[in-house]
């Protein structure tokens, strides 16, 4: 049996760990940047990520999630402000970052030529692990990523959700601080989004940073302690997930739908029933604390809507009240 | 006992228990493209000993049968001796235009895997540096095997004649960093097939491979020249031939390795402002 390593974070650097000398966030962007010649897609966001959490980027398509994620993972280089990532400035410790990164690209980046084992073997080298460590590695991790029985077969054929769990089982090769994913389970079906989510909650009850994008609010809340929404390259709000929808919703949501071409037009009839109305294309959105009570006064006024629901509130409806938008359109 | 095998929190440490090193280097890119060569290499190294054999038969034989009994040969040596450096070279070329078209553009778009190695310690040095000596890897074994069926049939007429391979290697080298800057440079792949009906077939047809550039219209000479391929021909012959002078030799491998070096800086460049945006 090999000696165990101490179950302390990888530092490339040989030095005490980095989060341990100090209580520094693991990640810290202060008026951070992206512009691709003169469109902004990153406008100016401050973010802290501390050890230990796992911290969300919410945001519809184009918000600059993944601009962001690629500035943390020092493969764009910053337009303006500060970013530092553990400890360190991209702008000059950039190979020295990436070493003590795991990353998780929008889009895979598998050689699918290559068998599933192959793929974990090759990656490792990159970062200069002797090759009997990274054999060892790469079978813990397929272990973990529930591929074991697919080590031999070439990548190519197999299930998104596979290939998904393969990109995490190599990001995790070289024993990362912290793990990027963007857009981990964009794509995927419910059953795989599931498998893949028990595997991250697997590595944040192992002290691994993450640090995720998505724009699915189900996601946010299951994976994140805090995240940001992000929308058109800012920062719309901080928090939570509990917090935000505390601070920027109601309690319960009543959601009805009406028989009518128009949702808009029938805003008078339910006039006084909640705090607040959004009006979507298909349905009205009530919100309330209490949506039985709402319900109760509907069909006190005699509206006799085709469908009624009440649920609670999500981050969905923190984004519409935010920014007037639906995250997934 | 192990714990659960995640741990991703854990210090990789190398053999001597020191901490690790940072970078595999270009190294580990070499090691990415040759894992990915040895599942299809049966298949290539069939066909780098068999188009020499079919290619020398052919041509040397066959075509040469006409021209040997039409004019004697050409300078003074039977068509086959004359054309098996050409098609030394001119299959160099091949490897090196075969390996640095479809698949660095692959790697930057369709797969991806440059993506993966950048968001490794890796820079665009290594990823370019490590995919080009894998290149060197494939045309010295094309070069060799060829090498060896040439000179089993006896084209081979001194002992210089094994100094073509190395010059032959470089040849194609010089060829492949140019081709590598070009292909990342494109978006699309319409221009990889422009390369190979416009510059790589041509550049083979009229630089000395098949038959010697006196025959070309005057202005068409000094074109000949300029490419890398006719100094690559016309090293490898006088070195078959045993008529190599060293002064002209060290010319055309100089002029070979400017453009070898041209080539790598072009596509260092031509990458990074590509993948780091
Ligand atoms: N390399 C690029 N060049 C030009 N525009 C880009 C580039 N990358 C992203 N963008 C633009 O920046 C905006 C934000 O993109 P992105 O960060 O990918 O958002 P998200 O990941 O939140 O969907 C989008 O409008 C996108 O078109
Ligand atoms: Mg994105």
């Amino acid at each position: 049996m090999p000696v165990e390593p101490p179950q302390v974070p990888a530092d490339p650097t040989g030095s005490p760990t980095y989060e341990s000398a100090t209580r520094e966030p693991m990640i810290r962007a202060r008026g951070l940047v992206k512009a691709f010649d003169d469109f902004t897609a990153v406008d100016g966001i401050d973010v802290e990520v501390r050890p230990g959490e796992a911290f969300g980027f919410l945001g519809p398509n184009g918000a600059g999630k993944s601009s962001t994620m690629r500035m943390i993972g020092c493969v764009s280089p910053p337009t303006a402000g500060e970013l530092t990532v553990l400890g360190m400035d991209p702008r000059t410790d950039g190979p020295r970052i990436r070493a003590g990164l795991g990353v998780v690209p929008q889009r895979d980046s598998l050689d699918e030529e290559l068998t599933v084992e192959e793929n974990i073997w090759v990656y490792g080298r990159y970062f200069g692990l002797p090759r009997r460590l990274v054999r060892e590695r790469a079978a813990e991790l397929l272990e973990f990523a529930q591929l074991t029985d697919r080590a031999r077969s070439v990548v190519e054929p197999l299930s998104g959700g596979m290939k998904r769990r393969l990109t995490i089982a190599r990001a995790l090769v070289n024993s990362p601080r912290i793990l990027l994913l963007d857009e981990p389970t964009t794509g995927l079906d419910p059953q795989a989004r599931h498998v893949l989510w028990d595997r991250l909650f697997r590595l944040k009850r192992e002290g691994v940073t993450l640090v995720l994008t998505t724009h699915y609010m189900d996601e946010a809340e299951q994976l994140c302690d805090r995240l940001v929404v992000m929308d058109h390259g800012r920062i719309v709000a901080e928090g939570s997930p509990s917090a935000l929808i505390a601070q920027h919703s109601t309690r319960e949501v009543l959601e009805l739908r009406f028989d009518t071409a128009d949702h808009a037009a029938r805003l008078g009839e339910v006039d006084g029933i909640a705090e607040r109305v959004e009006v979507l294309p298909d349905r009205l959105l009530l919100y309330t604390a209490d949506g039985e009570a709402a319900q109760s006064e509907l069909h006190r006024r005699g509206l006799e809507p085709l469908a009624a629901l009440v649920r609670r509130s999500t981050l969905e409806d923190v984004f519409l009240h935010l920014t007037g938008r639906t995250l997934v359109d | 006992m192990a714990r659960t095998g995640t741990s991703a929190a854990r210090v990789t440490q190398d053999a001597d228990g020191g901490p690790a090193r940072l970078t595999g280097g270009w190294q580990a890119v070499t090691a990415h493209w040759l894992a990915k060569y040895r599942r299809v290499w049966f298949g290539t190294a069939i066909t780098s000993f068999l188009s020499p054999l079919l290619y020398l038969a052919g041509m040397g034989y066959g075509l040469g049968m006409l021209v040997d009994r039409g004019a004697g040969g050409i300078d003074g040596v039977p068509y086959v001796v004359f054309v098996a450096p050409g098609v030394l070279a001119a299959t160099t070329l091949q490897v090196a235009a075969g390996e640095t078209t479809f698949s660095v553009m692959g790697s930057i778009k369709w797969d991806r895997t440059y993506h993966g190695m950048l968001a490794t310690p890796l820079g665009v040095r290594d990823v370019v540096r490590g995919h080009l000596a894998y290149v060197l890897v494939r045309l010295t074994m094309a070069a060799v095997v060829f090498f060896g069926v040439a000179a089993a049939l006896g084209t081979v007429r001194s002992w210089w004649g094994l100094l073509a391979v190395p010059v032959a290697v470089l040849g194609g080298l010089a060829f492949a960093s140019c081709c590598y800057a070009y292909s990342a440079s494109l978006t699309n792949d319409r221009g990889l097939a422009l390369m190979f009906r416009f510059v790589v077939m041509p550049m083979t047809l009229f630089s000395g491979t098949f038959f010697p550039i006196a025959q070309l219209p005057g202005w068409l000479q000094p074109v000949a020249w300029l490419t890398p391929l006719w100094h690559t021909v016309d090293a490898s012959r006088t070195l078959f031939l045993g008529t190599a002078d060293p002064g002209g030799i060290l010319l055309h491998v100089g002029y070979l390795v400017l453009w070898a070096a041209g080539g790598y800086l072009a596509a260092v460049r031509v990458l990074h402002r590509r993948m780091v945006v």
